[in-house]
C-alpha cells in the first residue's frame, strides 16, 4: 500500500505532463470533432460564362446556392484563368460555351476545371459539380423522362452526416492509453533506475511482483479516468454515440491497457535512460500506432510490408474492436477474433517483459 | 563577435559530438520522406464491394460486370442475402453493398425506371463519400449506354457533355499532395522542437549556469544557440527537395529563390518558437509532451490532409494563425502551380508576423537567472 501511495504521488506531482495528458485528448477531440471536415463545403468557383442568359444565370443560382460550392467569379473568358489558381481565389472553375444551353438538341459541352493539387478535394468537387449539372438539365426538359432510370438509394450507415469524428474517436482511444501506459510507465520505471532509486526498492522485503504492480496501478487509474473522460466528451459534445454493451468495451479497455503496460515494462528492460526510454516509444511505439492502426491513414493503400508489419501491432485490433463495439453497436461474437489475437499478444508480452525484468543491478 | 565564434564552435562541436544528435538531425528526415508517402496515402482505390443480386437477369449481370472491369473496386462478394451482406459489412471486411432488386430488368423496362439501394460503411467519411460518388457515376454511365441501346436513341435529347480536366496533378497522385506537406512537417520539427530539446537538456545538466555566469550577453548566447539549427534545417529542407525531385519526381514549377526566401523566414520563426518551449519548460520529458502536443495540433489544423476552407469560421481562424498552414500552402503553390511572390504575399505577412511573435516572446521569457 505505502508503494501504491508513492507511485501515485509521482503520477500527480508532475502537473505539466498531466496537463498535457489531459489536454491532448480535449484539443483532439474537439479538432477532430469540429475542425476536420471530409466533405467539401464553400469551394471557391470561378464561373466562365461568355454570354450572360437567363438559362446560364439559373444555372449560376442554382450552383451557388448548393453548400457546397460559393461563386466567387463570373468572367467572360477563360483568358487569366490560371492566375485565378495560382493565387487560390479560385479552386475549380466551370466553363460554359458560348451557346450554352442544356435542353437543346445537340448537347453543349462544358468543361470543369479542379485544382487537384488535393486529389480528393478534385474528385469530390467533380463530382459534385457533375451531380448538379444533371440536375438542372433534367429539370430544364420536364417533359422528356429519360427511360429505363436506374435511381440510387444511398444509405449511409453508422454516420449518415459523414462525420470525421467517427473514425477518430476510437483511434484517439488507442493513442492516449498507448502514451500513458506505455511512455509513462517505462520513463517512470527508467528514471528509478537512473536516480539509483531502484536499488533501494529491490532490496525491500517486496517482492519483485508487487512492485511492477504498484508501479503499473496508477497508470492503469489514469489510463481509465482518460478513457471514461474521451467517452464522456465524445458523446455529449460530439454525439459519438455508444451502441454496444460498455462492460465489454471496457473489458477490451482493461486488456490493451495490460496490452500496453507489459510493452512499457518491456521497453523500460532494455533501456538505460530516459532519454533512450523517451526515443523507443516515440520512434518504436507512438509513430506505429499513429500510422499503422488505420485511424489516419487507411492500411488497404500501404505497401504489403506495411500491411503486414501493422499485424504486430496490438492498437490495430483494439481499434477495430473499439470502433465495431462503439460504432456498429455489435457484441462478443463478432469481434472474438481480434480478442483473441489481442489477448495472445497480452500473454506474450507480459511473459517476455516479467521473465527479463531483472530483480537484481548489474 | 568573437564571443559569438565560440559559442558557434561550442555547439557544431556538441552536435557533430553526440552520437544521437547526428542521426537524428540527417537520418530522421531521409526516413520520414521515403516511408511517410507510402504510409499516409488517402487515395480512396480497392473499395470491397458487395453485389446482392435477387434479379439474376442479363442486365444485372451486365452491370456487374461494369465493376469486374474498374480499378476503384473489388468484388469481394456476390452474395443471395441483404442480410448475410450486412454482416460483412460489421465484420469489417467490406465496405459498400449495391443491392439489385428482384425484377429489376422487368421494371426498367416496363416501367421505365427501376430502384438500386447502395449501404456504405460511413465511419470513415472519406471513404463512404467518394465511394458512394464513383458507384453512382459507374451506374449512371450504364445506365446512358443501356438507355441509348434499348430505346431508339434519336427522340432523346443527350445529355450535356461534361469534360473534366485537373489541373497541376492530372494524374492525381496523392504523393504530389502529401510529399511537399511532409517536408514542411519535417523542417517544423527538426528545427523547432529539436533545438527546444537542446536548450532544455543544458538545463537539466545544469551546464546552463556555467554559461550564465560567464560575460556572454543574452543575444549572443540566442544566436549561438540558434544559428546552427538554423543551417541544419535549410540543410535539411534542401535534402528533402532533392529528395522530391529524384525518389518521387515532383518537379518544382515555380521559382526556387521564392521557395527558399519562404523557408528561410519560416525556419527563424519556428527557431523563435522552439526557444520558447525551452524558456518554460524544465525537464525533456516535459518539452518532449508540449512538442508533441504541438505538433499534433499543427498537423491537423495545417490542412495537411483536409481542406482548410471547409473548416468551421473559428477553427479557420485558428488554422490561419498557425505559420504552419501558410508555409504548407506557399511550398505547395509554389512546387505544383508555379505561383510567384506576388500571388503568396498575405501568407508571407503571416508568417512574418509569427516571426516576430515568437522571437520577441522568447527573448522576454529567456533570463540569465535561474
Amino acid at each position: 500500500m505505502a508503494f501504491l501511495h508513492k507511485e501515485f504521488l509521482h503520477v500527480f506531482r508532475d502537473k505539466r505532463t498531466l496537463l498535457v495528458m489531459f489536454g491532448l485528448p480535449i484539443a483532439q477531440i474537439l479538432i477532430f470533432g469540429f475542425a476536420l471536415t471530409n466533405e467539401v463545403k464553400n469551394a471557391r468557383l470561378l464561373i466562365v460564362s461568355p454570354v450572360q442568359d437567363t438559362e446560364s444565370k439559373k444555372l449560376i443560382e442554382k450552383i451557388d446556392a448548393s453548400s457546397y460550392f460559393t461563386v466567387t467569379h463570373i468572367v467572360p473568358t477563360r483568358q487569366n484563368l490560371e492566375h485565378y489558381f495560382r493565387n487560390n481565389e479560385a479552386q475549380c472553375a466551370l466553363i460554359l460555351p458560348d451557346d450554352f444551353s442544356a435542353s437543346g438538341v445537340s448537347p453543349s459541352q462544358v468543361q470543369i476545371v479542379a485544382d487537384a493539387t488535393d486529389p480528393n478535394f478534385a474528385k469530390t468537387v467533380v463530382f459534385y459539380l457533375s451531380a448538379i449539372l444533371g440536375e438542372f438539365q433534367q429539370q430544364s426538359q420536364p417533359a422528356q423522362s429519360i427511360p429505363m432510370a436506374i435511381k440510387t438509394e444511398v444509405r449511409m450507415l453508422y454516420n449518415p452526416s459523414l462525420m470525421g469524428a467517427m473514425n477518430f474517436v476510437p483511434g484517439v482511444i488507442a493513442l492516449i492509453m498507448m502514451i500513458v501506459c506505455t511512455t509513462l510507465t517505462s520513463i517512470s520505471i527508467v528514471r528509478e533506475k537512473e536516480t539509483g532509486t531502484m536499488e533501494t526498492l529491490l532490496v525491500s522485503p517486496l517482492k519483485p511482483f508487487l512492485l511492477i504492480i504498484s508501479k503499473a496501478i496508477p497508470y492503469t487509474v489514469l489510463s481509465l479516468v482518460n478513457l471514461s473522460f474521451i467517452l464522456l466528451l465524445s458523446n455529449l459534445v460530439l454525439d459519438v454515440p455508444i451502441r454496444g454493451s460498455i462492460l465489454l468495451l471496457l473489458f477490451e479497455c482493461l486488456l490493451y491497457i495490460i496490452a500496453c503496460l507489459a510493452l512499457g515494462l518491456m521497453i523500460s528492460n532494455i533501456a538505460s535512460s530516459q532519454a533512450v526510454a523517451m526515443m523507443i516509444s516515440m520512434a518504436g511505439i507512438l509513430l506505429p500506432t499513429l500510422l499503422l492502426t488505420g485511424f489516419l491513414f487507411p492500411l488497404e493503400n500501404m505497401p504489403w510490408i506495411f500491411q503486414w508489419l501493422s499485424n504486430v501491432v496490438p492498437a490495430r485490433w483494439f481499434f477495430i474492436i473499439v470502433k465495431s463495439i462503439m460504432l456498429k453497436g455489435v457484441g462478443l461474437e463478432d469481434v472474438w477474433l481480434e480478442t483473441t489475437v489481442l489477448i495472445g499478444m497480452t500473454v506474450f508480452l507480459l511473459a517476455v517483459s516479467l521473465k527479463r525484468f531483472k530483480i537484481r543491478l548489474e | 563577435m568573437r564571443i559569438l565564434l565560440f559559442i558557434l564552435r561550442k555547439e557544431f562541436i556538441q552536435i557533430f559530438r553526440d552520437r544521437m544528435m547526428l542521426p537524428m538531425l540527417l537520418l530522421m528526415p531521409l526516413m520520414q520522406l521515403l516511408i511517410l508517402p507510402f504510409a499516409a496515402d488517402m487515395d480512396v482505390r480497392h473499395l470491397k464491394i458487395i453485389i446482392v443480386d435477387n434479379d439474376h437477369s442479363p442486365v444485372s449481370k451486365s452491370l456487374i460486370s461494369k465493376f469486374t472491369a474498374s480499378d476503384l473496386f473489388e468484388i469481394y462478394a456476390i452474395s443471395g442475402s441483404y442480410n448475410e451482406a450486412l454482416k460483412l459489412i460489421e465484420t469489417d471486411k467490406a465496405d459498400i453493398i449495391l443491392q439489385i432488386p428482384h425484377g429489376f430488368e422487368r421494371n426498367l423496362i416496363r416501367e421505365g425506371s427501376e430502384k438500386v439501394a447502395i449501404t456504405a460503411d460511413a465511419i470513415n467519411g472519406v471513404k463512404a463519400g467518394l465511394g458512394t460518388s464513383y458507384l453512382n457515376a459507374i451506374i449512371q454511365n450504364f445506365n446512358q449506354d443501356i438507355a441509348l441501346e434499348w430505346s431508339n436513341a434519336t427522340s432523346l435529347t443527350p445529355p450535356l457533355d461534361v469534360r473534366y480536366s485537373f489541373w497541376y496533378n492530372p494524374y492525381l497522385r496523392y504523393k504530389n499532395f502529401i510529399v511537399p506537406a511532409i517536408l514542411v512537417l519535417l523542417v517544423t520539427v527538426i528545427s523547432g522542437f529539436v533545438s527546444a530539446l537542446n536548450i532544455v537538456s543544458e538545463k537539466e545538466k545544469g551546464t546552463i549556469e556555467q554559461i550564465n555566469v560567464t560575460p556572454i550577453k543574452k543575444w549572443e548566447f540566442i544566436i549561438g544557440k540558434v544559428l546552427p539549427f538554423w543551417l541544419i534545417g535549410i540543410f535539411d529542407f534542401s535534402l528533402g527537395l532533392l529528395i522530391m525531385y529524384y525518389v518521387y519526381g515532383i518537379q518544382i514549377v515555380g521559382s526556387l529563390s521564392t521557395l527558399y526566401l519562404f523557408a528561410i523566414v519560416y525556419i527563424t520563426g519556428i527557431l523563435g518558437f522552439g526557444l520558447l518551449i525551452s524558456t518554460v519548460s524544465h525537464t525533456q520529458q516535459q518539452s518532449m509532451f508540449v512538442a508533441f502536443f504541438f505538433i499534433m495540433i499543427f498537423i491537423l489544423m495545417s490542412g495537411m490532409f483536409t481542406n482548410v476552407e471547409s473548416m468551421p469560421p473559428w477553427a479557420h481562424t485558428i488554422s490561419s494563425l498557425i505559420p504552419v498552414t501558410h508555409f504548407m500552402h506557399a511550398v505547395r503553390a509554389i512546387v505544383l502551380k508555379g505561383s510567384v511572390f506576388l500571388d503568396l504575399w498575405v501568407d508571407m505577412v503571416y508568417i512574418l508576423c509569427f516571426d516576430v511573435v515568437a522571437i520577441a516572446a522568447a527573448v522576454i521569457n529567456y533570463h540569465k537567472t535561474v
